[in-house]
């Protein structure tokens, strides 16, 4: 049976795991290089990392760092932050990554995701969208981080993007990150029943119960990072809570 | 030990490098016949659309290179599916190794997501390209075509219904998982092949 993955999320500022609490605050989370070993070794189903400055400071996620974690671990592993060429992601994949993913640059020039689909494959291209409700009760797209508002709703970004040949969306509600207040079941359970490929939830991830919650219903994945980092859940703990409530988990 | 890596037209082969040398295994990426045939063990990767790659592999004389090994080969995803009779991925005739036919998994059908992304559990395991490796361990899969079970079958995986994980016919082996991105398992199965 397809399993539900658990996917800690290393956010990479200067070759650093850093993480704050909705998008501000940034504090030090360790090597990644080698938190994502010990990840992998707990049980990880993935990994993702965002350069999360490359987009304002216009830089591009070092892909030799990105070659030093493919010779470490055995599990798939996201690359994103800043990219916006075919050329981008080339350099990313023969460094070892396996998945990119594209968020500001795709939504500015959306053919982006048509381009890398068809260069690399629909599998190689991770939507990420960045999302806050707003007093209409809806859903809206954000950008560059989260610093940017757009009048663009989250559910029909997530539509276009599959139609342009996204593989997975990641979905991150910046009203729940780093809250640790649980996931943002609503929309994540609104963007899945509207796209065929699979959801990631992101944000708000801070106890068990909150995984079990979100994968029970039409989240296929779930991402954190500070409950991780900072040791809060190990995931041999998470995955036997989820397992003893008839989650599927590896 | 000499290993080669059919290069072609299709997807991201690095991470199959890339594991070859944590296991301390080199090996060279090459599209040419003469170095492929003369390698101890050949590994045909592969993501993608079929009918491209089969055309790109044709050009190349790749298609009966590869039929032409007598060394252990490996195909991995797409490469396996190339090596079965057909793929119903742009109706396109494939090599024949294995005598089962691609299809694409019915999404409506069977209420599922495609592709299948993620890890499932493999079973029925045998041949030593198995050996030491649990039944129903899991495998990390991504595709949206399946093969499917037949007397070749190594392997079963379920995904709405049931299809070959893995195939084998004499010295020809294929994997519809990535052992490459497998956790543990997928090194042990990568080294399994090694020492075969």
């Amino acid at each position: 049976m397809l399993t539900k993955r658990i996917i800690p999320c290393l956010d990479i500022k200067d070759g650093r795991t850093v993480k704050g609490t909705n998008f501000i605050n940034l504090r030090d989370a360790g090597d990644p290089v080698e938190l994502a070993e010990i990840y992998t070794k707990q049980g990880a189903d993935e990994l993702v990392f965002l350069d999360i400055t490359a987009t304002n400071e216009k830089r591009k996620t070092l892909a030799s760092l990105v070659n030093r974690i493919a010779h470490k671990i055995n599990i798939p592993f996201t690359v994103g932050g800043g990219i916006g060429s075919v050329e981008d992601v080339r350099t990313l994949l023969d460094a070892g990554a396996d998945k990119i993913s594209v968020n500001t640059a795709a939504f500015k020039r959306p053919d982006l995701i048509n381009e890398l689909s068809a260069s690399f494959g629909s599998q190689c291209v991770v939507l990420a969208i960045d999302t806050k409700k707003h007093e209409d009760g809806d859903w809206y797209v954000y950008l560059n981080g989260g610093r940017v508002s757009t009048d663009v709703k989250c559910i029909d970004w997530a539509v276009e993007g599959v139609k342009r040949g996204a593989g997975e969306i990641l979905l991150t509600s910046m009203d729940h990150d780093g809250s640790k207040s649980g996931f943002a079941i609503d929309i994540t359970n609104q963007v899945s029943s509207m796209v065929n490929v699979p959801v990631i939830a992101s944000g708000g991830g801070g106890i068990p119960e909150h995984f079990y919650e979100v994968l029970s219903q039409k989240a296929d994945a779930a991402l954190a990072a500070s409950i991780f980092h900072f040791k809060e859940i190990s995931i041999p703990d998470l995955k036997a809570f989820l397992r003893n409530r008839q989650i599927p988990v590896r | 030990m000499n290993i080669v890596i059919v290069k072609y037209n299709a997807g991201n082969v690095k991470s199959v490098e890339i594991a070859l040398e944590r296991l301390g295994a080199s090996s060279l990426l090459t599209d040419d016949p003469e170095k492929i045939l003369s390698a101890d063990k050949i590994i045909f990767p592969g993501v993608g659309e079929a009918s491209s790659a089969m055309n790109y592999l044709k050009q190349r004389n790749l298609d009966a290179t590869i039929l032409a090994a007598k060394q252990p080969l490996l195909g991995i995803c797409l490469g396996m599916q190339l090596m079965c009779l057909h793929s119903e991925e742009n109706n396109t005739q494939c090599l024949g190794v294995f005598n089962e036919h691609v299809l694409k998994f019915d999404a409506a059908q069977l209420h599922l997501k495609t592709p299948q992304i993620g890890w499932n559990n493999i079973y029925g395991l045998s041949t030593p390209l198995f050996k030491g490796v649990d039944e129903n361990s899991y495998c990390y899969f991504v595709h949206g075509y399946y093969a499917s079970s037949g007397e070749q079958t190594i392997a079963t995986t379920k995904y709405g219904i049931e299809y070959s994980a893995a195939l084998h016919q004499n010295n020809f082996y294929g994997v519809q998982f990535h052992p490459e991105k497998s956790a543990d398992i997928g090194s042990k199965i990568i080294q399994n092949f090694i020492d075969l």
